[in-house]
């Protein structure tokens, strides 16, 4: 995962980026399976507060995660207005809510910078660097890790 | 026209590498998985130039299964190769008995199973 | 893949089948049971293994197999009496033959010492009453197991003189009748070196007298060059005592005549086909030995089977579920829209339905196999199981034909290996209790499967000892598994060796004590959608009662609403439903309920207030209460606000996309399109009857034996 690290080629990589509120983001386009419309989902019990629930992706149960919770931003109050970014890797497939999509982003690795270490915060652990390009600058995201804390942590438990 | 060579077995482990090693050799291969079903695979492809058969078999076992090939006028005279996993001279001369024309020990040799086939099929 | 590689798979594919079927052999003629037609199968299987295996060289495999079938031959000629020493023997080197196949496969080679006893014993059976004993034991490694797979005439080769060979060769009558073909020996002697053919047409009939099956024709043939004798004779190798023949060395040259006049002028002698076959060509009388089973015996019992990839069967059945969702999905539709449409389009959705389950029935159907692969490999374990704790067991097996789910079969082997562990250690009394007892000596185990509402029933049982209460309950009471005071049937006491942390064994033994109790099987049960009781009768032996959804890709469901959420019960789970009046829902503890029903009490939990839905309805006696039993851990009233229907529905896993939750089993796609998640009952009562039980040993109880 440390790819971003290595500057000496000029490898490119292609991102979908995405508005989150006010913030650009990216992930990898290598990752992205599809986009979707806001389907409403179904709660799962005892869930953290960023997993809205799951929906049924051509029979597939698929978990979607509010992303801005995540990142603990706040809730999204999701409308049909907002997408839902279907990720698989891993061998894992899930659902990210986001705002709007809003371009497909190609840069090279060197334009990639590592976060700088007095921006970091609690939920930096997806982050892996950050695009700057002219006017804009992008948040690039591991959807790996964010896939991970789906089925690795969160043990859950009924309360009795 | 290529040969086409009927195998009769019970265990598809040789059906398999009886085909593997005949349709290398060019031969057309159809395949039968014990003596009554050899019967019936021959009503309908009475043209087999050579027939390779197992003896130990359930339903109809290789020695009744000759015994039938050779009592149908239509393939009485088509040669009739038994696989055998013994060698001894007393299995040879049952199946010659029952009217085999030749055998051939298993394992087989791919190159010692078309030497045979070239033995006994014009 | 490498053919050759994938026809070893397919060897070993192969083997497990064969092994199955010599096991089942065996076992029949240990039971007095087996036909001459048995005991040729079981020959058969033991040939066939060795058979491929020396195909692919499997050296150690095939000399084990070689001698097994060698005694195995014996058996079924009648020379060796299959009395019990010599089942016993057979069944002892049918376990080490499928331990060699298992090695094989891991491509490794069975220690010499795994297999030296009973290949000893073998040994020594095929060596008694044997006319050709001598050899017998010494020299199965060499003869059929040569990587040079052809064998020649027995005679040493002379060395090549380099001047070649004069041969006479005088086709018998017979040498037709076994469809050799002289033309083709001359055609493989021309590859060995420069060839002169002459004819003796001497005893050549009138055309009239001629039998165009019978031989006349005799060929003097010089062959040129340095070819080895034994080549020689290798052409000849078919028709040998079909033939006069003479091999000499060259001397002096006869007339000849070419190999292609003689093609020509000669073929039609032996091949012009006749209607009458000539008396030359009737077989032999068959020699086969007394016990051999006529050979062309009809089994019908024979299917014809096909082979599917597992893979191609679940794409089918994945596609399935998928049409009977779509099929939901629409109806729901139309319901929901144009009445006026909806009736026009009704009559046939419900056809369309109607087909849909058929189809899907008849899918599921391929996926079935009969439990029977499981229950083979009971046998063995008995029998280790008896060897190692000095018991006698004989183990019944009933019911092998019933069929279920592959996946089903293939999770069944844990839980009913943990079973007749359990039967045999703790179940059975040894030799000289079961004679105290009054009891034959012999103990039996009895393992049945049938097909019970749509379920599969498994059955074991024993005739042991039966559950010890008193001891069961002192050891639950000790364990802190329930409270010292509590009252219980016979029925809970003898379930609560299912509980974790439970073992009945004073010592740890080396057989049931691995760590794994009965708390393993139940798991393995529940996981599978089943439940799993026992019942016991002291003295008289115990019965363990599982039962097991027939497939595990749908199930019959009964869907709920809960606030703003939809959830699935299983069907199997629930006992009723029913409206409780306000008066039979009690307090209890500081925060918990109980509902009576008739004479005893139930604990009562709120589905919405256990996971969590928002807008539930609070009060139980305004919605439904839904009694569900847990196989192991009873009886638990759970509050929904209101039922919404029965259907069957496909069973959605998340498929590692996310974790597991409590009391969620799986989820579900309804006909609107949304999710539904499957309540796990079983972790649900089991997790609240364990708090519940917290609490009791808090709490002074208002009601005892809460199980109704």
């Amino acid at each position: 995962m440390n790819d971003i690290m290595d500057n000496s080629g000029q490898t490119k990589r292609q991102f979908i980026t995405f508005w989150l509120g006010e913030q650009e983001f990216g992930a990898d386009i290598m990752a992205i399976r599809e986009i979707r419309g806001w389907t409403a989902t179904t709660e799962l019990p005892h869930s953290p507060h960023y997993v809205l629930g799951v929906i049924n992706l051509r029979g597939m149960v698929l978990p979607v995660v509010d992303l801005k919770a995540r990142l603990g931003r706040g809730r999204t109050e999701a409308t049909a207005k907002n997408v839902i970014i279907v990720v698989r890797c891993a061998e894992q497939t899930m659902g990210v809510l986001v705002d709007a999509v809003s371009d497909i982003l190609t840069v090279t690795e060197s334009d990639i910078q590592v976060t700088p270490e007095l921006a970091r915060d609690a939920d930096s652990e997806f982050v892996e660097g950050i695009a700057v390009l002219d006017q804009r600058m992008v948040t690039i995201l591991s959807m790996e890790r964010l896939a991970e804390t789906l089925v690795a942590q969160h043990k859950v438990s009924l309360a009795a | 026209m290529s040969k086409r060579v009927l195998t009769v077995d019970d265990s598809k482990t040789m059906r398999d590498m009886l085909r593997l090693a005949l349709t290398k050799a060019g031969y057309d291969v159809v395949q039968a998985d014990d003596g009554a079903h050899g019967v019936e695979v021959l009503q309908s492809n009475p043209d087999v130039d050579v027939i390779v058969t197992d003896i130990n078999m359930p339903r109809m076992d290789g020695y009744a299964f000759i015994d039938s090939v050779r009592k149908n006028p239509k393939n009485r005279a088509t040669p009739i190769l038994v696989l055998t996993t013994e060698s001894e001279p007393e299995k040879k001369r049952r199946a010659r008995e029952a009217g085999a024309t030749g055998w051939i020990v298993k394992p087989f040799d791919p190159e010692k199973l078309v030497a045979a086939i070239n033995r006994v099929a014009p | 893949m490498d053919p050759m590689e994938s026809i070893k798979q397919t060897y070993f594919q192969e083997c497990e089948e064969l092994l199955l079927a010599m096991e089942e052999g065996l076992i029949a003629m240990e039971n007095g049971e087996a036909d001459g037609e048995m005991i040729n199968a079981v020959f058969r299987a033991v040939h066939s293994i060795k058979g491929g295996g020396g195909a692919f060289g499997f050296e150690a495999l095939v000399a084990f197999a070689h001698l097994f079938e060698t005694v195995l031959d014996h058996v079924r000629s009648g020379k060796l009496e299959a009395d019990a020493g010599v089942v016993k023997a057979l069944l002892r080197a049918g376990d080490i033959l499928a331990d060699h196949v298992a090695a094989a496969r891991e491509g490794r080679t069975l220690d010499k010492g795994h297999d030296s006893a009973v290949m000893e014993e073998l040994a020594q059976l095929a060596g008694e009453d044997l006319p050709e004993a001598g050899p017998a034991p010494a020299d199965f490694d060499d003869l059929d197991f040569a990587p040079v797979p052809v064998m020649f005439a027995d005679e040493p080769a002379a060395p090549a003189t380099g001047t070649g060979w004069r041969i006479r060769f005088a086709p018998h009558t017979s040498l037709y009748a076994h469809a050799n073909e002289p033309l083709l020996i001359l055609r493989e002697l021309k590859t060995l070196g420069a060839l002169t053919v002459s004819a003796d047409l001497s005893h050549l009939p009138e055309l009239a007298a001629m039998d165009a099956d019978a031989a006349y024709l005799a060929w003097d043939i010089e062959l040129e060059g340095d070819a080895p004798r034994e080549k020689v004779e290798e052409a000849f190798e078919f028709v040998t005592g079909d033939c006069d023949l003479e091999i000499t060395t060259r001397g002096s040259a006869p007339p000849s005549l070419d190999l292609q006049d003689i093609e020509i002028t000669q073929e039609p002698a032996g091949l012009q086909p006749i209607a009458e076959p000539a008396a030359a060509l009737k077989p032999a009388e068959p020699t086969k030995p007394a016990a051999a089973a006529p050979p062309a015996k009809a089994e019908p019992a024979v299917k014809p089977t096909i082979r599917v990839d597992l893979d191609k069967v679940d794409r089918l059945v994945n596609l399935v579920g998928e049409l009977v969702i779509t099929q939901a999905m629409l109806a729901q539709r139309v319901f929901d829209g144009d009445n006026h449409a909806a009736n026009s389009v009704d009559s046939s959705l419900a056809e369309l339905e109607h087909l849909l389950r058929e189809l899907q029935e008849g899918v599921m159907a391929i996926r079935t196999q009969p439990v029977k692969s499981v229950f083979q490999r009971m046998p063995r374990l008995v029998r280790e199981l008896a060897a190692q704790t000095g018991k006698q067991v004989r183990l019944v097996l009933e019911g092998e034909a019933t069929e279920v789910d592959k996946t089903v079969i293939d999770r069944l082997g844990e839980p009913l290996t943990h079973m007749i562990r359990n039967a045999i250690d703790h179940g059975l009394e040894g030799p000289d209790g079961r004679a105290a007892a009054g009891k034959p000596e012999e103990g039996v185990v009895r393992l049945s499967a049938e097909h019970r509402g749509g379920r599969i029933v498994i059955e074991l049982s024993d005739d042991g000892r039966g559950i010890n209460r008193e001891k069961v309950k002192a050891k639950a009471i000790e364990k802190g598994l329930i409270p010292p005071n509590a009252v219980l049937n016979d029925d809970e006491i003898d379930n609560l060796i299912f509980l974790p942390g439970f073992s009945t064994a004073s010592e740890v033994s080396n057989i049931s004590g691995r760590g794994v109790g009965m708390d393993v099987v139940r798991r393995n049960v529940v996981e599978l959608g089943g439940r799993v009781v026992i019942s016991s009768t002291p003295g008289r032996g115990s019965r363990f009662t599982m039962t097991l959804p027939l497939t595990l890709a749908v199930l019959d469901g009964m869907v709920v609403a809960v606030g703003n959420q939809t959830f699935v019960l299983p069907l199997t789970h629930i006992v009723e439903s029913l409206q409780p009046r306000a008066e039979d829902v009690r307090a209890f503890g500081r925060d918990r309920n109980l509902l009576r029903m008739r004479n005893s009490y139930v604990p009562l939990v709120r589905i919405g207030e256990l996971l969590g839905v928002a807008g539930f309805e609070p009060n139980p006696s305004k919605g439904v209460v839904i009694l569900v039993e847990s196989g192991g851990a009873g009886r638990l009233a759970l509050a929904v606000d209101a039922i919404l229907g029965q259907r069957q529905v496909v069973i959605k896993s998340f498929e590692g996309n996310y974790h597991c939750i409590e009391g969620i089993a799986a989820a579900t796609i309804l006909g609107d399109g949304r999710v539904a998640l499957i309540l796990d009952v079983d972790g649900l009562v089991g997790r609240c009857r364990s708090n519940l039980q917290d609490e009791m040993s808090a709490t002074e109880p208002k009601a005892t034996g809460t199980a109704g």
